[in-house]
């Protein structure tokens, strides 16, 4: 991989501020396979009618490989102990607050309520911590969780190759490790102390999952933390490189645009909504087959208006905060703030109204554990 | 009407409700575009929440399930989940579906085969989807399974009967049902589809993303009978110049 990202650096720094014509552009709309620098020549678009035309051909590409059906999830966090200074996070080891960790029957109680909510695909998630929150801990938590949900994922500390195995085998299937930045200068300065400081043990961290048997993967940057376009463009890569080497696994993008977590820190570029829209229209283009997941860190009015064009999950009804579902908690407390704060409800009418169709389960409980 | 899976049936077009907006519409399809057969993948099948039906529920009692194995990267995942998909839809019918990778959705012929003699031997109707490769295609067709299910053109393309040259001579050479799944994109593939010899057609995208999948199902349907009829009366030979012909040509010879 980081071979792969040093040749896609290279090219990208060819075309970095290459605007290509609206001609130029509509060539490459209608290529049907795209490389290296076409993706980052619509990434540079400017041209509103532009980015229309990528709405279009993103619809198309999303109905045709996916159909017309959003995927609902929700995270679950159970720890946010961290060991870890990153600058911009709310569960970082520099901020201080209130840290807690669920025991097992706080999880069920989390856990049933998500499933009364109708929810059938859950992502667990932890600060980094191997003390507090050490892969027992978190091997428990899954295998509590692959009772109660057809499709388990994890999105904790990257871990090592047999852990992963461990959890493949107690019928964990997905994996969501987010790089933060792929530009090492910035990584470093952002992440002052902790395990996480270890860029390259992060970034291969989806390899060693896939390798072990896990059906899922999905990766992306926090935008924001570093030069946007070039960050959304190693992501796409990043994703190309997983579904070439592991071309059985559903390997999916997501594009967290940062947001406030009280620490006080201020991010270095600001991501609109228009430069936000036209990642996600590159990435659906680029790799028609890859799924796109948008959180509820978006406002509510910008997931609906994408739903139908190239998501394919989402999550509804989100609490960031430990043990945030059954117990009402402050939501300060929490690893970012909300912006989509509707109920699961709220949301699967509003996807009906879209003329998509809701969808819970992803996955044969069970089969995981083969 | 054709015999298939030990069922009589009378239409030869089956469905997929993987990509569908609503549940609700198989209903519709059941009764205005007189499918039969719907395929439902295992994955999908989740219990009734305050938000969902199952689809299970959607499925009228008269027409036919066929679990479908998709999500499956191994013979033993393909085999579990026909397990469980036959608890849960009481059906005996398993399309078995394992994608060699997740960019072309290529099915893995290897490794269909594997399951297909495991489930076979376990009592199922199966019905595996292939690359269309003859040699496997009669393999298959050894170990007894219903039918085979070659790609026409790979999935959710709607490029139609793009592998045409290798569907031909499965056509020709099993004697078991060929429904070609995948790829078709339009009434007018299904009726080339038809036309070639296949027994029945099965499509998913190109009715789900359709503006009106009830009404694209009945066209569907026109075309497969269409298609069908053709080949049951026999295609016509194309030349490549007009051919002169005549009733007149003795007299007019002199």
């Amino acid at each position: 991989m980081m071979e792969y990202l040093k040749e896609a650096l290279e090219v990208y720094s060819q075309y970095e501020n290459y605007i290509p014509s609206f001609d130029e552009a509509r060539e490459i709309l209608i290529k049907e396979f795209l490389d290296k620098s076409d993706l980052v020549k619509l990434l540079n678009i400017e041209d509103e009618r532009l980015i229309r035309i990528m709405a279009k051909k993103a619809k198309k590409l999303t109905e045709a490989n996916f159909g017309k059906v959003i995927m609902l999830f929700a995270p679950l966090y159970i720890s946010n102990f961290c060991q870890n200074g990153c600058t911009y996070c709310g569960f970082s080891n520099l901020k201080n607050c209130p840290r807690e960790r669920l025991e097992r029957e706080q999880m069920e109680i989390e856990m049933k309520s998500l499933k009364d909510e109708g929810i059938d695909s859950v992502i667990i998630l932890t600060g980094e911590d191997r003390v507090n929150s050490d892969f027992e801990y978190i091997k428990s938590a899954c295998s509590v969780a692959v009772d109660y949900f057809s499709e388990v994922s994890i999105e904790v500390y990257p871990l090592l190759e047999n852990e992963y195995e461990e959890l493949a085998k107690i019928g964990v299937v997905g994996i969501t490790i987010y790089q933060e930045t792929y530009q090492k200068d910035d990584y470093e300065k952002l992440h002052l102390f902790g395990p996480k400081k270890d860029y390259e043990f992060r970034l291969l961290t989806p390899e060693r999952a896939l390798k072990t048997g896990f059906h899922e993967a999905c990766v992306g940057p926090l935008l924001g933390l570093s030069h946007p376009e070039k960050d959304a463009f190693c992501a796409i890569l990043h994703a190309e490189y997983l579904m070439n080497k592991f071309p059985k696994a559903e390997i999916s993008l997501s594009f967290p645009r940062f947001r406030d977590a009280n620490t006080g820190f201020k991010p270095s570029y600001l991501v609109s909504d228009k430069e936000y829209i036209k990642f996600l229209l590159a990435a659906r283009i680029y790799l028609p087959r890859v799924g796109i997941v948008i959180s509820t860190r978006e406002r509510a009015a910008l997931r609906d208006a994408l739903m139908d064009i190239c998501i394919t999950k989402m999550s509804a009804g989100s609490k960031t905060t430990v043990g945030g579902y059954a117990t009402s908690k402050d939501e300060k407390l929490g690893q970012f703030e909300i912006d989509d704060s509707r109920s699961v409800s709220e949301i699967v009418n509003v996807i009906i109204q879209k003329g998509l169709r809701p969808e819970f389960t992803n996955w044969v409980k069970g089969v995981g554990k083969l | 009407m054709f015999k298939i899976g030990g069922r009589i049936l009378k239409s030869r077009l089956f469905v997929g409700t993987g990509k569908l907006p609503d549940y609700s519409l198989i209903e519709k399809m059941y009764s205005e575009a007189k499918v039969e057969v719907f395929a439902v993948a295992v994955r999908r099948i989740g219990p009734n929440t305050k938000h969902t039906k199952n689809v299970l529920e959607y499925i009228p009692k008269d027409a036919i399930t066929m679990v479908n194995t998709s999500g499956a990267m191994n013979h033993k995942e393909a085999v579990k989940i026909a397990q469980i998909g036959r608890e849960l839809t009481s059906s005996d019918w398993v399309k078995v579906e394992i994608e060699k990778d997740t960019k072309y959705l290529f099915p893995d012929n290897y490794e269909t085969l594997k399951a297909c003699e495991i489930l076979v031997k376990e009592g199922f109707k199966v019905f595996p989807y292939i690359y269309p490769d003859l040699n496997i295609a009669k393999e298959l067709e050894q170990i007894g399974v219903e039918a085979v299910m070659p790609l026409g053109s790979p999935i959710g393309t709607n490029k139609g009967i793009g592998c045409e040259v290798l569907l031909k001579p499965i056509i020709n050479e099993v004697k078991i049902p060929v429904i070609i799944d995948a790829g078709i994109g339009r009434p007018s593939h299904a009726a080339h589809a038809m036309e070639l010899g296949a027994d029945a057609v099965l499509i998913n995208t190109a009715i789900a993303t359709s503006s009106d999948p009830v009404k694209m199902a009945v066209a569907f349907s026109k075309a497969v009978e269409a298609g069908r009829l053709a080949f049951e009366v026999g295609l016509l030979k194309e030349y490549e110049y007009a051919q002169a012909s005549s009733p007149l040509d003795e007299f007019i010879k002199g």
